[in-house]
C-alpha cells in the first residue's frame, strides 16, 4: 500500500513563513516606478484634483505587465454552450478576459494585465515629490521654531562625560575581561605551573576600556507653519477650463507644502476689480462677472499677510493665477504690489492660463511681469492640463531660502 | 481545525488508501500538509513549491491572488498538489471533513496520473523539490553577488520569463544534438539510390549545409540563445537554463490538464462513492463534487470535460451501445484496462482527437466562435457537420497549442548575426503589442537585432526589433 504522512498545521509556522513578502516589495516597488513614469498623465486626471488625502485612487499602470507571445483577437476559440447553441449567436465581446481556458498557467490570452492599481492620495503625492528630483529643496532647512525639547537615551558609548557614565556596565565590562584574562592565562601556561596567578588576582584595575557611558540624544521637534495664498482672477473672462486649470495648479502646491510643513494653512482670495478672501466651494464654484485690477489681489494678500501670518513666523507661498486680462491702468500697480508680495513671500508665482490659441488676441501680463526681478518670484503659462506639472516643476525650482528670523 | 481532529484525516487517509489500492491506481508515497488560507495562497503564487528562486512576478501573482480572494471573486482551490516523489499536497485546514476526504481522494488520482502519464517521465520527479531549491540558491546567490544584484538579474529573468513558454512541446520526442542533425543532412543530402540510374539525368548534388546555425529550426529560444549568443556571462546562462528547466517540469501540466483533472476527479467519485459514507457527508458529497465537475457555459471547464470523456470511454468499454458496436466494434479489453491505458498513453491533444466523440460533444453543446466586430459569434456546433471542425478549434486552444508556435530559423541573418525567427501560422494571428514587446526582450538577450516572420491579416510580415527599436516590414 502507498505510504502517506501528515504535516500538521502550526500557526508558528504559517507567521514566520511569509515567502512572498520580498517579491511582493519589489513588485510594489515597480507599480511606483510605474506610477512615477506615469505621473504626468495622471495629475493631469480630473478625477484626483481637490480630493481627500486618505482616498483611494485607481492609476492605471502599464509597466509591470508580463509580455509573452501570445494570439490576437481572430484567434477564435471553443466553448461550451447551455444546450441549444445556435450558429451565428452571439456569445460574447472581444478583448475580454474570461473566454477560453481561464486558469491556465500560461496566460494565453492578452488578459486586463494593464491593471489598475489602488494607491492613497498621499502615496502618490510623496511619488509626484519623488519626482520632482530637486535635491536641494530637500535640503533645505525650514524656518522651524523649536517645540520640544526632550532628552532621549540612545544607547551606550565608550566615551562620555563622569555623571553619565554607567556603573553596573562598567563594572560588568570589567568582569567580562577579567574572566578572559584569566583564561587566555590559563590558555597560554597551558599544563604548566599558576604560581604567580594568586598574587595578580587580587588586584583586577578598572581600565578605560571597561567605562561604559549613557548615551543621551537631544530630541527637537519642530514645528514649521507655511500659508499658502490662493490668488484667483474671478473677473468674467475665467472660464471653466481656465478655472479647472488654477484648481490643479493651487491642488498642487497645496499637496506640496502639506508635505513639507507641519502646520499649513491656505487662504483663498478671489477678485475681479475688487479682492476678497473668501471659502474654497466660493473661490472654485463662484463666476463673477466684470474687469480685472490685479493689484487688487495682491493689496488683499499683503494685507492678510501683515494681519494674520507675519513673515518671521510663517513660510509665505503666494500664487496669482489669472488670464493676464488686466486693465491697462492697474499695470503699474499690479508690478508694484507684485515686488512687495515678493518681499515677504518665500515663493509668490504667477500663472497665465491660456487655453490653446487664446494667447494670440488676449493681453497678457507676462510681459509686463518680465519687469519684475526678484529671484523668488516666478510666472508660468499655462496652455493645456499637460502643461501643469512641468510648470508646477520649474515654479517650485525658485524656492528660496529665507534667512531665519 | 473545524469539527475534526488530524487523527481523523490520518483515519479517513488509511481508508482512501486501501481503495487506492484496491483500484489498482499506483502512487507515489504521498505527503499532505495541512495550511491555512494565506500559506495556501503563498503556494499557489510560487506553484506550489516548497522552495522557489524569487522574482517580483511572484509577489504580483500573490497580490492578485489575494485581492481576488478577499473580495469574494475566487475562493482557493480545495487542494494543490505537486508532481514530486512523494508527491506534496496542501489542504486547507479550514475546510470541511468532507471536503478533505474528497480532496485528500483527489489528490491521489493526481498523484497516480504524474507516476503513470508518459508526459511526466521528463520531470524528474524524485528530484523536483531539490531542483527547484538548487535554483532558488542560485538566483539568490547572483542577487546577492554585488557584481550581478537584483537589477541585472531581473533584467535577464523578466525577459527569459517572457519566452519561457516558447520552447519544445512534445518532451517525450528527444531533441537531435547538433552532430546527430550533421549526420542527418549529410545523409539526406546522399543521392538517392536509383535501380534507373542510367536511363534518367543525374542527380544534382546539393552540399548539406552543415555549418548553418542552427541546422533544423530550433524551438528552445532560451536554450539557442544561452548556446549560441557568445557575449553571455556565465551566470546569465545558468538563469537561461533555470528558467528553461522549471518551463519544460510546468510542460506537461499544460498538456494533460484536461486528463489530468479528469482522471483525479473520475477517481475520487469512485473512491469517496466505496466509502460508504453516513448520509450528511455523503450529501454534501454530491454537493461539492458537482461543483467541482459542472460545466461552465461559456468556457470550458477542464474538470468538466476530462470527467465526461473518462466516464464516456469507460461505459463504451463496459457497456456499449448497439449503435457503437456496430461502428467501432466489439470492445477488446475492459474498461478497466482501456482507462489504465489511456492515463499512460495519452495528452490532452490525443485523448480529445481520440476519445471526444460526436455524442458526446453534442451531449456537452460544444460549439466554436470567431470574432466579428466587436462580438465573438458561434461558428459551428456539434452536429454533424460541424463537430469535427470544433473538435480542431476545441484541441487548438487547449495547453500549449494555445501558445504560437516560434522557431529560430537562422542565426546569421543577412550576416550580420540578426536572429530569425519563423512564427508557424496557422491562422490565428499574434497580438500586435504583446509581439513588439517580447522581441524587446528576445533583442536584450540576443544583444543584436531580432527579425520574426508572421503574417498580419493575410500578409507575410516581417516584425523588426534592433537598437532602434520596434518596426514592421511587409515582404513580398
Amino acid at each position: 500500500m502507498v505510504d502517506s504522512i501528515f504535516r500538521e498545521y502550526r500557526p508558528s509556522d504559517a507567521e514566520r513563513s511569509d515567502r512572498s513578502a520580498g517579491d511582493r516589495l519589489r513588485h510594489r516597488q515597480k507599480v511606483r516606478e510605474a506610477i512615477r513614469e506615469n505621473i504626468a498623465d495622471i495629475i493631469a486626471e480630473e478625477s484626483i484634483i481637490g480630493k481627500d488625502r486618505d482616498r483611494v485612487i485607481k492609476v492605471p499602470l502599464r509597466g509591470v505587465k508580463e509580455y509573452r507571445f501570445v494570439f490576437g483577437d481572430n484567434s477564435g476559440g471553443a466553448s461550451q454552450g447551455d444546450g441549444n447553441t445556435k450558429p451565428g449567436q452571439v456569445v460574447g465581446k472581444t478583448g475580454r478576459e474570461g473566454k477560453g481556458q481561464g486558469e491556465d498557467m500560461a496566460g494565453d490570452r492578452p488578459g486586463v494585465d494593464y491593471y489598475e492599481t489602488d494607491v492613497t492620495l498621499e502615496e502618490l503625492v510623496e511619488i509626484m515629490f519623488e519626482d520632482l528630483e530637486l535635491p536641494n529643496l530637500e535640503r533645505r532647512a525650514l524656518r522651524e521654531i523649536e517645540t520640544e525639547r526632550a532628552s532621549k537615551r540612545k544607547g551606550y558609548r565608550h566615551v562620555g562625560i563622569r555623571v553619565r557614565l554607567d556603573k553596573r556596565r562598567t563594572a560588568r565590562q570589567r568582569v567580562m575581561r577579567k574572566l578572559a584574562s584569566i583564561r587566555s592565562a590559563e590558555n597560554r601556561a597551558g599544563a604548566g605551573a599558576a604560581d604567580g596567578e594568586e598574587e595578580e588576582e587580587r588586584r583586577f584595575p578598572f581600565h578605560q576600556d571597561d567605562l561604559r557611558y549613557k548615551h543621551i540624544e537631544v530630541d527637537v521637534r519642530e514645528e514649521s507653519n507655511a500659508v499658502v495664498i490662493c490668488i484667483m482672477d474671478t473677473s468674467g473672462s475665467m472660464d471653466t477650463m481656465k478655472k479647472y486649470l488654477a484648481r490643479s495648479f493651487f491642488f498642487l502646491l497645496y499637496q506640496f507644502i502639506s508635505t513639507r510643513y507641519r502646520n499649513v494653512e491656505i487662504v483663498f482670495i478671489a477678485h475681479h476689480t475688487e479682492a476678497r478672501e473668501v471659502t474654497e466651494e466660493e473661490f472654485f464654484h463662484k463666476g463673477e462677472s466684470g474687469g480685472t485690477f490685479i493689484s487688487s489681489g495682491y493689496q488683499k494678500a499683503l494685507e492678510i499677510i501683515a494681519e494674520r501670518y507675519h513673515p518671521s513666523l510663517w513660510n509665505v507661498y503666494a500664487f496669482h493665477c489669472s488670464d493676464g486680462d488686466n486693465f491697462d491702468s492697474d499695470n503699474p500697480a499690479a508690478l508694484r504690489a507684485a515686488e512687495d508680495l515678493a518681499e515677504v513671500c518665500n515663493l509668490f508665482g504667477y500663472g497665465e492660463i491660456k487655453p490653446l490659441g487664446s494667447r494670440y488676441y488676449e493681453s497678457s501680463m507676462l510681459n509686463i511681469f518680465r519687469r519684475l526681478e526678484a529671484p523668488n518670484f516666478h510666472t508660468v503659462l499655462i496652455e493645456r492640463k499637460e502643461d501643469i506639472w512641468p510648470s508646477f516643476k520649474a515654479f517650485l525650482a525658485k524656492d528660496r531660502v529665507k534667512e531665519s528670523a | 481545525m473545524a469539527n475534526y481532529e488530524l487523527q481523523d484525516l490520518i483515519d479517513w487517509d488509511a481508508r482512501i488508501r486501501d481503495k487506492v489500492e484496491e483500484f489498482g491506481l499506483d502512487c507515489y508515497p504521498q505527503e499532505f500538509e495541512i495550511c491555512d488560507h494565506s500559506g495556501m495562497l503563498g503556494y499557489m503564487a510560487y506553484s506550489g513549491m516548497p522552495s522557489h528562486y524569487p522574482h517580483w512576478s511572484y509577489g504580483k501573482s500573490y497580490e492578485k491572488l489575494k485581492t481576488l480572494y478577499d473580495h469574494g471573486v475566487s475562493g482557493l482551490p480545495y487542494e494543490m498538489v505537486i508532481n514530486a516523489n512523494p508527491a506534496i499536497a496542501y489542504l486547507m485546514r479550514d475546510n470541511t471533513l468532507l471536503l478533505q476526504i474528497l480532496t485528500m481522494a483527489h489528490v491521489y488520482g493526481h498523484n497516480d496520473f504524474f507516476k503513470n502519464n508518459f508526459t511526466y517521465r521528463t520531470t524528474r520527479a524524485d528530484l523536483t523539490v531539490e531542483t527547484f531549491k538548487a535554483h532558488a540558491l542560485r538566483v539568490r546567490r547572483y542577487t546577492e553577488d554585488p557584481s550581478i544584484g537584483v537589477d541585472l538579474v531581473e533584467r535577464v529573468l523578466d525577459a527569459a520569463h517572457a519566452l519561457s513558454w516558447q520552447c519544445r512541446r512534445n518532451l517525450a520526442i528527444r531533441k537531435l544534438s547538433r552532430d546527430e542533425q550533421v549526420a542527418r543532412a549529410i545523409e539526406a543530402a546522399q543521392p538517392r539510390s536509383d535501380p534507373f540510374k542510367k536511363i534518367h539525368r543525374p542527380q544534382e548534388f546539393r552540399e548539406p549545409e552543415v555549418h548553418r546555425v542552427p541546422l533544423e529550426p530550433d524551438e528552445d529560444l532560451l536554450l539557442f540563445i544561452r548556446d549560441y549568443n557568445p557575449f553571455l556571462a556565465e551566470w546569465e546562462k545558468d538563469l537561461l537554463t533555470i528558467v528553461d528547466e522549471e518551463a519544460k517540469y510546468f510542460i506537461p501540466m499544460m498538456e494533460t490538464k484536461i486528463m489530468n483533472e479528469g482522471w483525479a476527479s473520475y477517481w475520487h467519485k469512485k473512491i469517496v462513492e466505496s466509502l460508504n459514507l453516513e448520509q450528511g457527508l455523503h450529501l454534501e458529497f454530491i454537493v461539492r463534487h458537482n461543483q467541482v465537475i459542472r460545466p461552465i457555459p461559456g468556457q470550458i471547464n477542464p474538470y468538466h470535460l476530462g470527467f465526461r470523456i473518462w466516464e464516456d470511454l469507460y461505459r463504451r468499454y463496459t457497456d456499449p451501445t448497439p449503435e457503437e458496436i456496430k461502428r467501432d466494434g466489439a470492445p477488446n479489453k475492459s474498461g478497466r484496462e482501456k482507462l489504465f491505458e489511456a492515463r499512460e498513453v495519452e495528452r490532452d491533444t490525443s485523448f480529445i482527437r481520440r476519445y471526444l466523440t460526436e455524442d458526446l460533444m453534442r451531449e456537452m453543446d460544444l460549439f466554436d466562435y470567431q470574432a466579428r466586430g466587436g462580438d465573438l459569434v458561434v461558428n459551428k456546433v456539434s452536429d454533424p457537420d460541424g463537430w469535427r471542425d470544433v473538435k480542431e478549434t476545441l484541441i487548438r486552444n487547449i495547453g500549449t497549442n494555445a501558445i504560437p508556435v516560434i522557431k529560430v530559423e537562422d542565426a546569421d541573418f543577412g550576416h550580420n548575426h540578426t536572429l530569425y525567427l519563423k512564427h508557424y501560422h496557422d491562422g490565428r494571428d499574434l497580438h500586435l503589442e504583446y509581439a513588439e514587446k517580447t522581441l524587446a526582450y528576445l533583442q536584450r538577450l540576443w544583444g543584436r537585432e531580432c527579425v520574426l516572420e508572421t503574417i498580419l491579416q493575410g500578409k507575410r510580415s516581417q516584425l523588426c526589433y534592433n537598437e532602434r527599436g520596434f518596426s514592421i516590414r511587409a515582404l513580398k
